[in-house]
């Protein structure tokens, strides 16, 4: 069994989770209260990783942070290294992959905030930040959670991207995905057995305590 | 106070005849106006045009000689810079905070000792302090609507707009929380300007009052005023109520009270709870009055005024008969009747109102 490959997509997963949950906020925000006329194009880009197949998205992602692009050579002057293969490129080729996961069940929740509660609140002085805090992100606790748990479990699952943009390193990018995948490879069919079954319960016990909360925060404002 | 709000908006719906509303409130506290019409008339859209909540097509909104809206230059004041409280149809309290949070939303700015005493002195006043741990998914209709006040009235705002504020209760809590909504308004000291088609409403809630009918002002004045004197055929039909008479039940018999209205008595049936020795306003329509020539014959009609002519005006085949009975009193009947009786302005007549024809309100 392979607990660094475990260590790694769970590492993996957690960090993607937490940036996701920094800039899907405020795309789900832009996606929900938006009133301009071309919103359909955001929607459609960042639904795109649901569709496309990840080795698409991996390979031209490859391209675009490699050390020829400008992008990749940015990074390469700032921080020395280069992001093909390593895991800051790997943790952004996931956030872009699960992006969706995280921001349709949050901007659905939002926009299911009724309009006249916004409305009183912006009537008793409060700032658009200060309805969003006190009103909208308390109202659409269990989308926004859903969003996170499904963008962690959906990167604890990924095989493509990690294979085109991490490559295979023992440590580094291996994820539990890819180990799987080497041991069959290699005819292991005991070690994938296991390391299979290791992500199966992590993946499982996630959604099962996720969806056991989220009963909680609503039977929290029903009437008694 | 004299706080002036002027409104002149237009705005245009697509399917819909355009609402274009002009007035001018001399916005006094303590008593309530009342912007009244059928639904569909644009009360609504007025309303939340003066809350900010949605954009007039052009016009100009001023309270307090502050401009809040101006078509011109383009210049729209978000509701969070008007300082007014509203209250929407069904007051919109916040599901996922406490009554003592909710009251206390709108006091952002100030510091945590002074949130708490104003939040604690609008419970009080309201006579909500017991439900203040609550969420509003635990309290009646009733108590929301007095949670919704506090709320809208706790950050002091200087205009306070209701939207059909009994609409969302049932039938048999109405009455008592009209009566109650009319205390608190009179002791809350904030110009207010309330939204209903309902005359009873109106009648009981408010002094002065506003008239819209399909998109425009037809009318302003004092609700007495208005429900009397209609300017117009259209602004009758929707009011509907000719006579408003203040008055004071002096005795009840099998059911039936006795009003005494100026120096003449009114029969009527008891209605609202009401008891001997209390203030109310008796609506009659103007339907409802029969004119007889002297001397009067045996009918089942409980009122029977000695009255004068005042004035007749005619409206098509109809005649408003204006009659002075020791208090005012509106008369509709047709030109031909009027004809055939030679009635004129002095001359003397016996009006007949069933005492099921009279509407008692409490003020």
């Amino acid at each position: 069994m392979d607990w660094v490959a475990l260590g790694v997509s769970l590492k993996l997963a957690f960090w993607t989770m937490l940036v996701l949950l920094a800039i899907g906020m405020p795309i789900a925000y832009w996606v929900a209260f938006s009133r301009w006329k071309l919103k359909f194009l955001v929607e459609a880009v960042v639904a795109l990783p649901l569709v496309l197949p990840p080795t698409v998205l991996g390979f031209y992602l490859l391209v675009a942070i490699g050390p020829r692009s400008p992008l990749g050579q940015a990074y390469q002057r700032v921080t020395g290294g280069l992001l093909p293969f390593s895991f800051e490129g790997l943790l952004a080729a996931s956030i872009l992959y699960s992006l969706p996961f995280a921001v349709q069940p949050m901007a659905a929740a939002f926009g299911s905030v009724e309009p006249r509660l916004l409305e009183a609140s912006r009537c008793l002085g409060a700032s658009r930040w200060r309805t969003f805090r006190r009103v909208i992100l308390p109202l659409s606790a269990p989308g926004v959670v859903t969003g996170m748990v499904l963008s962690f479990a959906h990167t604890l699952g990924e095989f493509g991207v990690v294979l085109m943009i991490g490559g295979n390193l023992a440590g580094k990018t291996r994820t539990a995905s890819i180990a799987i995948y080497d041991e069959v490879q290699a005819l292991n069919y005991e070690a994938a057995f296991a390391t299979s079954c290791l992500l199966l319960g992590v993946s499982f016990a996630v959604l099962l305590v996720t969806y056991a909360l989220q009963r909680r925060v609503w039977t929290a404002w029903a009437p008694r | 106070m004299g706080a002036a709000l002027e409104v002149r908006i237009e705005k245009a719906f697509p399917g819909r005849a355009p609402i274009r509303a002009e007035f001018a409130l001399d916005a006094a506290a303590g008593a309530a106006t009342i912007l009244f019409g059928p639904s569909g008339a644009g009360k609504t859209t007025v309303l939340r045009s003066l809350a900010g909540l949605e954009k007039p097509d052009s016009g100009h909104i001023s309270f307090a000689g502050e401009t809040w809206f101006d078509g011109g230059r383009r210049m729209c004041l978000p509701p969070q810079a008007r300082r007014v409280g509203f209250l929407a149809q069904d007051y919109a309290l916040f599901p996922h905070l406490t009554v003592a949070q909710n009251v206390g939303y709108g006091l952002a700015g100030k510091s945590r000792a002074e949130r708490r005493e104003v939040t604690v002195r609008m419970l009080e006043f309201f006579e909500i302090a017991d439900l203040a741990g609550r969420r509003p998914p635990q309290i009646s209709g009733g108590q929301a609507q007095r949670v919704a006040l506090a709320r809208a009235l706790a950050p002091s705002p200087r205009l306070l707009l209701l939207d059909e504020p009994l609409s969302a209760l049932d039938v048999p809590t109405r009455s008592r929380v009209r009566t109650e909504l009319r205390r608190h308004l009179e002791r809350i000291q904030v110009p207010t300007l309330l939204v209903t088609h309902d005359r009873t409403e109106a009648v009981s809630l408010g002094r002065g009052i506003v008239v819209m009918v399909e998109g425009e002002v037809r009318q302003c004045g004092a609700v007495e005023e208005v429900f009397r004197r209609p300017a117009g055929a259209l602004v009758a039909a929707t009011v509907g109520v000719e006579n408003v008479i203040q008055g004071k039940v002096t005795a009840e018999d099998d059911g039936i009270l006795t009003v005494l209205a100026g120096a003449g008595r009114i029969h009527a049936l008891r209605a609202e709870d009401l008891r001997v020795g209390d203030p109310v306003l008796a609506c009659i329509r103007g339907e409802e009055v029969t004119l007889q020539q002297l001397p009067a014959g045996r009918d089942s009609a409980r009122n029977h005024f000695r009255c004068e002519v005042t004035g007749i005006e005619n409206e098509g085949s109809v005649d408003r008969v204006a009659l002075d009975c020791g208090f005012p009193l509106v008369a509709l009947i047709t030109r031909k009747s009027r004809e055939e009786m030679e009635l004129r302005t002095g001359s003397v007549v016996i009006a007949a109102v069933k005492a099921t024809g009279v509407h008692l309100v409490r003020p």
